[in-house]
């Protein structure tokens, strides 16, 4: 289906889509942390404002309700936590430095075209015109995955999370136009909840490694117990078990 | 109905009330009390079930195959908790400054519960996520509760991984209900487990399989199948010991749980396909393969909670491959074994946590002498031990006996492998296990307080379970298997 | 009507000889203005050719005939590339050869006379400067070639002329236009040495690129070295402008055709000019390791135009 066939509103939902996708890789390269933390909050805003257009374009007056829920959620709130956050733990000038950042691009751009790959059995059964998305949709899960695994930081793996919750979201309104409201209100609370246990774990994290380079946790492995144990080792439940 | 929803409920209320009540002592009291109620409407749930059949409505279902888990997570539930009030004490007063700590603890233990039966009650799919989700979400603070840079650490591995895995779930159930969407008129009902298990055959085969690929990775993952596997053994590890005991014999279920639920309807959906033991295939690969590692992780151990949590991931695996290879025989089994292995786990968990106070310290290397120093909690480890190693008289031999029995007949060159599995993992639990219990305690080894009630409930079952099957077990069982396979055993 | 044809074709590529150092007398008197600055006559450029034409050439002892000769064949091919681009209309009989891989082979042509020439008297900044210049070109063509190919597919072609016909004919907002439209930009700035990848403005040799290879040149071979950049300017502005927003652009060679098509390009020409003028002011020169990364970001919306035709426009 070529652009040229559909309304302009639908040709806007595609636009939308493809800037969303685009947002993804700008958080995935960006090495300053309050710009990433403004990327992610421009690509929630433009989910909401997918999810908004393609209520417009049909009879899924539900979709508003979830659009809003998305602009707070993911444009306004989790941006405004994580920048408190940032400010409160002195990272707001933090600038990480990117390993091989031309090959991590590269790997995503790999993964769009897997995705596209992988979803193309779906693509062939449906024929709404948000059906092309759900492979943009799923690239976005995926290179929100990418940026967990490739950042050290801890803000900017939370990042990557919630850009995989975006990309999940963007799913369901295009494959789906939506989930029953139950599960998105659940959803969104869990999302919510997740994102104030982040905010809790980077306190504890600082506390325990004095840094967020999630990097530097890396006492459990499977061959590192010999050192530990070498090194006395005193886990509370050590202290614990002398005491009683 | 109303026993649902005091099962569901009062876990709830628990949380609440718990999340203010500042005082130690009343709170572990209050936790036990919870649940008892818990138990007592799960109990008095599976008696109307048992009596007048599965419960359906206000998108909830309550059927053979879950009220069996719900008993089993609410009586697991109160063992634990009846362990955990003077275990929790005991910490609190040695190394735990922060008391705000025994707070979350309380509530955080209440919202598990709830989450989790939440899960097995659930008849839609969103909701079953969620409740998976947020059972991640409850605990993941308990791990990190002793805020020593390795708790944090698990506690981080553990959120992210479990967080990255269940979102690819959700990408597998936004999938689903594309599927159904196609199939089942009412949109709203596109995501209801029971609906769409009715219209199995028309869900489109190519969405279900991708669906459930991601399904299968997502759940997978908070099953603890290899290789989504890494977060089992430091959450469980440096996790508070009832914790450890809970994720063990109660999470991992409900996330098989749900891949169960899952696969039968790709089943149903992949009937008619090129490919229809798809599902089957990929959860006995799966589950043979997380058999297998874990087993030989077992030699490499050190730390004795992070040992018992590769038997989980071992013990995981087996169910996985014996739900993959479906049949009755396997799939009764697979549920058999579900209950044996819970009780045994958490069993076992409890008495690694006393045995860690005696030794006060969690190296297998330093724990020594446990029979001399302290003999109930020596006998309960190498009873313990012995029953989910599969020794003759206890529950976990008849489950993998049959799950042996199951392999012979339908794939029998697999026996091997899991035979040599079974001999692995016996000889590396036994390897550590051995010193542990009769080698020569330290100097100034003490024993310590210890309630070894809920161990000796929960052998004393397993043991029953593997003299004789009650006829009510084995026919409820049984019901669950026709439920999941279409056909009796018995 | 093939006389009328080619003399418009002809008038075409005048136009852009004449016009280029307008453009670039109207972006800087922006620039200034925005600077607060009253700046030049929006004619300077044009004063500063003449006077350079009009001046001795002289060359260095160690010139090569080569170095005589790079500003005739710059210019020539530079001119060429353009005249191959619809200025104010479509459908020239130049069109037959305003193929996009054509234009991108010219201006490589051009570029390398200009590397050559750079290196010839064997100065330090001369070599220097060709050596950065191949870095920078050498990463833009690539995003360059990838955008110009996003277009290609939705056209189904890669001459210039079918493709402005294909997008007056069904506009439509894509997504992979927009991104080729990001990354042609991109490759623009860099290309003609604009902020903040080259400052056309300075002679610091620590940053400077495209001024360093000219530093050896007087008299009219710099004034014709100099038009040449400056068409190139208008090149990329042509090309953006037309292929991106075509409309008004002459579908015959009827005089009220062409002065609209003429009027409509000069509109956008001098709001592409205030746009790159106020980009250049709010931006900050960028170090030169920094290039690489601008021109893969190009490379990136480029390919993400390519993914996004596939994934998004195409359907299966």
């Amino acid at each position: 289906m070529s652009p040229t066939l559909l309304p302009l509103l639908q040709q806007i939902v595609l636009v939308l889509a493809a800037i969303v996708l685009f947002t993804s890789f700008v958080l995935l390269a960006q090495a300053r942390l309050v710009a990433a933390i403004h990327a992610f909050a421009w690509q929630g805003a433009l989910v909401a404002a997918v999810t908004t257009v393609v209520a417009a374009t049909g009879q899924t007056h539900h979709l508003y309700f979830s659009a809003l829920l998305t602009l707070v959620l993911k444009a306004l709130l989790i941006p405004w936590m994580l920048h408190r956050l940032t400010r409160r733990l002195a990272l707001d000038r933090h600038v990480e430095s990117l390993h091989r950042p031309a090959l991590v691009i590269m790997a995503a751009v790999a993964l769009v075209i897997f995705s596209y790959w992988l979803v193309l059995p779906i693509v062939q059964q449906e024929m709404t015109f948000t059906r092309n998305i759900v492979a943009i949709s799923l690239a976005v899960v995926l290179i929100g995955l990418l940026m967990m695994v490739f950042r050290q930081q801890a803000v900017a793996q939370v990042l990557g999370f919630m850009s995989m919750e975006n990309g999940l979201f963007l799913a369901a309104v295009s494959a789906t136009a939506g989930m029953p409201l139950v599960v998105e209100l659940g959803v969104a609370f869990d999302v919510l909840v997740a994102m104030v246990l982040f905010g809790v774990f980077f306190f504890q994290i600082r506390e325990s490694i004095d840094s967020l380079d999630v990097d530097r946790l890396n006492r459990l492995t499977e061959t590192a117990e010999e050192g530990i144990v070498a090194a006395g080792r005193t886990t509370p439940r050590a202290v614990a078990g002398e005491d009683g | 109905m109303i026993a649902l929803l005091i099962t569901l409920l009062a876990p709830v209320a628990g949380a609440l009330v718990l999340a203010v009540l500042r005082p130690l002592g009343p709170a572990g009291w209050l936790n036990v009390a919870v649940s008892t109620i818990t138990f007592g409407a799960a109990a008095w749930l599976t008696w109307t079930v048992a009596a007048s059949g599965e419960i359906a409505g206000y998108s909830f279902r309550v059927d053979d195959f879950n009220v069996y888990l719900v008993a089993l997570t609410a009586f697991i539930g109160l063992t634990t908790s009846i362990f955990s009030r003077p275990y929790m004490r005991h910490v609190c007063d040695t190394v735990l400054t922060r008391k705000r700590g025994m707070r979350v603890y309380h509530s955080m233990y209440q919202a598990f519960m709830f989450t989790m039966l939440l899960a097995l009650t659930t008849d839609n799919l969103g909701v079953l996520w969620v409740a998976v989700e947020g059972a991640t979400l409850a605990t993941v603070l308990l791990v990190s509760l002793y805020r020593t840079p390795e708790a944090v650490e698990a506690a981080w591995k553990y959120f992210i991984l479990c967080g990255v895995g269940i979102a690819l779930a959700l990408f597998g159930t936004v999938l689903t209900y594309f599927a159904a969407q196609h199939v089942v008129s009412d949109p709203s009902a596109g995501l209801t487990w029971s609906t769409l298990y009715r219209h199995a055959g028309h869900l489109e085969p190519a969405v279900m399989r991708l669906a459930f690929v991601f399904l299968l990775v997502g759940y997978g993952t908070k099953v603890g199948l290899v290789p989504m596997h890494q977060w089992l053994p430091d959450a469980h590890s440096e996790g508070p010991t009832p914790m450890s005991a809970v994720l063990s014999g109660l999470l991992l279920n409900v996330a098989l749980y749900a891949v169960v639920r899952l696969k039968m309807l790709v089943d149903g959906s992949l009937a008619a396909s090129a490919a229809p033991h798809l599902a089957g295939y990929l959860l006995m690969g799966f589950g043979l393969l997380s058999f297998l590692v874990a087993g030989l992780f077992l030699h490499r151990q050190r730390d004795i909670k992070r040992m018992f949590s590769y038997s989980s991931i071992e013990h995981m695996g087996l169910m996985t491959f014996a739900f993959g290879l479906g049949g009755p025989l396997a799939t009764f089994g697979a549920l058999l074994h579900m209950l044996v292995h819970s009780l045994t786990k958490s069993a076992i968990f409890v008495t690694v946590g006393h045995a860690a106070h005696i030794a006060g310290t969690q190296s297998i290397e330093r724990i020594r002498g446990l029979i001399r120093t302290q003999p109930a909690v020596g006998w309960s480890l190498l009873i313990a031990v012995s029953a989910i190693a599969g020794f003759p008289p206890f529950g976990v031999f008849t489950s993998e006996f049959l799950l042996l029995t199951a392999t012979m007949q339908a794939q029998p060159w697999l026996t091997v492998a899991l035979l040599s599995g079974l001999a692995i993992a016996f000889a590396g639990l036994f390897r550590h296990l051995h010193p542990m219990v009769y080698g020569a305690p330290p100097e100034g080894q003490k024993p310590v307080r210890a309630n070894m009630l809920p161990v000796a409930i929960h052998l004393a079952l397993v043991l029953w379970l593997g003299l004789a099957i009650p006829g009510f077990l084995a026919q409820w069982l049984d019901r669950a298997t026709e439920l999941i396979t279409g056909s009796h055993l018995l | 009507m093939t006389a009328v044809a080619w003399g418009a074709a002809l008038l075409q590529a005048l136009l852009y000889a004449a016009l280029a150092p307008l453009l670039v007398g109207w972006i800087r008197k922006v620039k200034a203005r925005l600077q607060n600055r009253r700046g030049a006559p929006v004619l300077q450029p044009y004063r500063d050719l003449r006077k350079l034409l009009v001046k001795e050439a002289r060359v260095a002892h160690t010139a090569s005939p080569l170095f005589r000769a790079a500003p005739y064949i710059v210019f020539v091919t530079t001119w060429l590339a353009a005249s191959t681009v619809p200025l104010v209309a479509v459908s020239l009989p130049t069109a037959a050869i305003a193929d996009i891989i054509v234009l991108v082979g010219l201006l490589a042509l051009a570029r390398f006379f200009l590397a050559l020439a750079g290196m010839d008297v064997g100065t330090a900044f001369g070599g220097m400067g060709a050596s950065r210049e191949m870095l920078v070109s050498a990463l833009a063509e690539p995003a360059m070639l990838m955008a110009v190919f996003t277009l290609a597919m939705s056209a189904h072609s890669t001459n210039l002329a079918s493709v402005i016909d294909y997008q007056l004919g069904a506009f439509a907002l894509r997504p992979s236009f927009l991104f080729a439209l990001g990354g042609l930009i991109l490759v623009a700035i860099a290309e003609t040495g604009r902020i903040p990848v080259d400052n056309p403005a300075t002679h610091l040799e620590l940053t400077m690129i495209h001024e360093a290879m000219l530093l050896e040149y007087s008299g009219r071979h710099l004034a014709l070295m100099e038009w040449a950049a400056q068409l190139k300017l208008l090149l990329y502005g042509a090309l953006i402008a037309n292929i991106f927003f075509p409309w008004g652009i002459g579908q015959s060679f009827t005089p009220a055709d062409l002065g609209i098509g003429l009027a409509a390009v000069f509109l956008k020409l001098l709001a592409l000019g205030a746009a790159l003028a106020i980009g250049e002011t709010v931006l900050a020169k960028m170090r030169l390791f920094r290039a690489p990364a601008f021109l893969n970001l190009a490379l990136l919306l480029a390919l993400l135009g390519l993914l996004s035709h596939v994934i998004l426009e195409v359907g299966a």
